[in-house]
């Protein structure tokens, strides 16, 4: 076996070094094309530049969407199915994201207008929810005082998105036409940010979550064998399944903030990253975050280019590839 | 090295005791069989030596300090346990499981060194795993599972071991190669191991010291040609048995005749 030293460093260049490419390849792309060198040429100014103006004012911040939004999805997934033992979980496994959902649904449903600081009260109302979403689950994770039960988490997730989905068509059912659409549009995933703000504003929940994760891979390696035996070999789990519990329902909640909520990338991810480099979490955390953010950036790019002028909600696409994909997985596995 | 004195232990508040008044010693070098029906507190009891449950009342002293007031770290570089059956839900090689033994030694953002990788090495060895170090975990059969997981615990370096169940889910020839193997570990490497099993063959095969536990209580304990005997089975198990030397196996055997 290579060191696992040396396979970190490959696996984190390889990944990192896709990511850069499609950070600046994929702003190139679009309904105008755009050459990279004029973008970077000193010499025009930045207000004459159509080239530069299209790349950081119209697609980077979109890109940049895309990549903390596939990042936190594939990084969460990672988190949740070792936290679970459970290779079928998701971001959305616990509930978290319909709660985003249903606080996304209810700012447009009842207009809500207290956009603070450029955050529109859309996000910032399903970033409340998801975190309503997160207090109940460890809620429930701390009512047993000798750590999680996977069993129950699963269930208690299941239950949680069943009801949230039921209160979301209630709430749909109280709205008018217009609003509607726009509920339905939001559900389906959309990465249009606009601009720099909705970026900034979930950028350090995430970075706490990637900071909380990063102390993990190994506790999770061990988890993921039970809990008794990562006691037994001095992990201190409840503190630990605590930790993967809020990192990973944190990234969810502020990914889904910024694009509601976008299927399959924190499934699908996981496991290509686990084909390529096996399933040490040292390795698989950092490329799962790095290749989640290139599959993201990726799917929208077909999501904006493949039906030009119209642009396809890019939850769509992730679903459109990452179903086949799962049912592929489903079978290769029994 | 490690003492029980008086512990009790229930899952809830309010629930029957599990564990009830219990008190063991265990020396450096011991072998310790502990013995009793299904639901005696066998498995319940090794955990509270091995510190990953807190008693209710009484204490787990190791070397003379509670174990309840060390970091799960430290107990983990002395005390390492080997749970009756173990899943990799991810596809782990042998080597990255019995790495996963190195976690105690290492800081918290350290990488496995060369000198984990021989300590790895010799754990594969002792275990007669070595043929199988690149092959992925959940490939194995039941016997040779068991003794990678037992190599990952060695990989600890552990002063006492503890088992449980260590043969339950093992054919004959599996069993008899898990008890040479723990045999050698203790006299070779000179480990502490307590280990719970229903097989009172494969405890009289093994074990220098019996304890018996039923409902959670002690009903006996000391050596094993001393504790095992036809009414001591009757006690725990309510089964009459004949024990008896077996000359060839140079241990006694225990054959159960009818419920009592």
């Amino acid at each position: 076996m290579q060191h696992v030293r040396r396979r970190l460093i490959v696996t984190t260049a390889g990944f990192g070094g896709l990511l850069l490419a499609a950070l600046v390849g994929a702003p190139l792309l679009g309904s105008t094309s755009i050459s990279l060198s004029r973008v970077f040429e000193r010499s025009i100014p930045f207000a004459d530049n159509s080239d530069a103006q299209i790349f950081f004012v119209a697609r980077l911040p979109r890109v940049l969407a895309a990549a903390l939004v596939g990042g936190s999805l594939a990084m969460a997934g990672t988190v949740f199915q070792a936290l679970l033992r459970n290779p079928l979980a998701t971001p959305d496994t616990l509930g978290v994201s319909s709660g985003a959902a249903l606080g996304a649904m209810l700012a447009i449903a009842f207009h809500f207008d207290f956009a603070i600081a450029g955050f529109s009260s859309v996000s910032l109302s399903s970033l409340l929810g998801s975190l309503g979403a997160l207090a109940i689950v460890y809620m429930l994770s701390t009512a047993r005082r000798r750590g999680l039960s996977t069993t129950v988490l699963l269930l208690a997730g299941v239950t949680m998105t069943a009801f949230f989905s039921a209160l979301i068509l209630f709430v749909q059912y109280l709205t008018n036409f217009a609003d509607t659409f726009r509920t339905v549009r939001w559900l389906m995933g959309m990465l249009d940010v606009g601009s720099y703000t909705p970026l900034i504003g979930a950028l350090p929940l995430i970075a706490i979550a990637f900071g909380l994760v990063a102390t993990l891979p190994r506790p999770l390696d061990l988890i993921s064998l039970g809990a008794d035996a990562a006691a037994a070999r001095g992990v201190d789990v409840q503190r630990a399944e605590r930790l993967a519990l809020v990192s990973a329902s944190l990234a969810t909640g502020a990914a889904v903030s910024i694009s509601g909520p976008i299927a399959f990338v924190g499934l699908v991810v996981p496991h290509i990253v686990r084909l390529i480099v096996g399933s040490d979490h040292r390795l698989v955390l950092p490329a799962s975050a790095l290749l989640g953010a290139s599959f993201l950036i990726g799917c929208d790019l077909i999501a904006r280019t493949m039906f030009a002028p119209i642009e396809l909600p890019v939850g769509i696409v992730t679903a459109i590839i990452g179903g086949p994909f799962f049912l592929w997985l489903l079978v290769r596995r029994t | 090295m490690l003492r029980a004195t008086d512990v009790s232990f229930a899952y809830r508040d309010g629930s029957p005791r599990v564990i009830d008044g219990v008190s063991i010693a265990i020396e450096r070098g011991d072998l310790v069989g502990l013995l009793g029906p299904n639901g005696s507190g066998k498995t319940t009891m090794l955990k509270l030596i091995g510190g990953m449950l807190r008693p209710n009342q009484g204490s787990v002293e190791f070397e003379g300090r509670q174990l309840a007031n060390w970091p799960r770290r430290d107990v983990a570089r002395r005390i390492a346990y080997v749970p009756q059956e173990t899943r990799a839900p991810f596809d782990f090689s042998v080597l990255e499981i019995v790495l996963m033994g190195r976690f105690p030694h290492l800081g918290p953002f350290a990488l496995e060194g060369p000198e984990d990788l021989a300590v790895a090495k010799r754990a594969l060895e002792a275990t007669a795993t070595s043929a199988f170090t690149s092959r992925l975990f959940h490939t194995l059969s039941g016997g040779e599972k068991q003794r990678v997981v037992i190599a990952s615990a060695l990989a600890q370096n552990p002063e006492l071991l503890l088992l449980d169940e260590p043969t339950a889910s093992l054919d004959v020839g599996h069993q008899l190669e898990v008890q040479q193997l723990l045999t050698r570990l203790n006299r070779d490497a000179n480990v502490a191991m307590v280990l719970s099993t229903h097989d009172l063959n494969f405890a009289a095969s093994l074990c220098r010291r019996l304890v018996l536990i039923r409902d959670g209580r002690v009903l006996a304990s000391g050596p094993t040609e001393q504790v095992l005997t036809p009414a001591a089975v009757r006690a725990l198990y309510d089964v009459n048995a004949d024990v008896h030397m077996h000359a060839g196996a140079g241990h006694l055997t225990v054959t159960p005749i009818s419920r009592a």
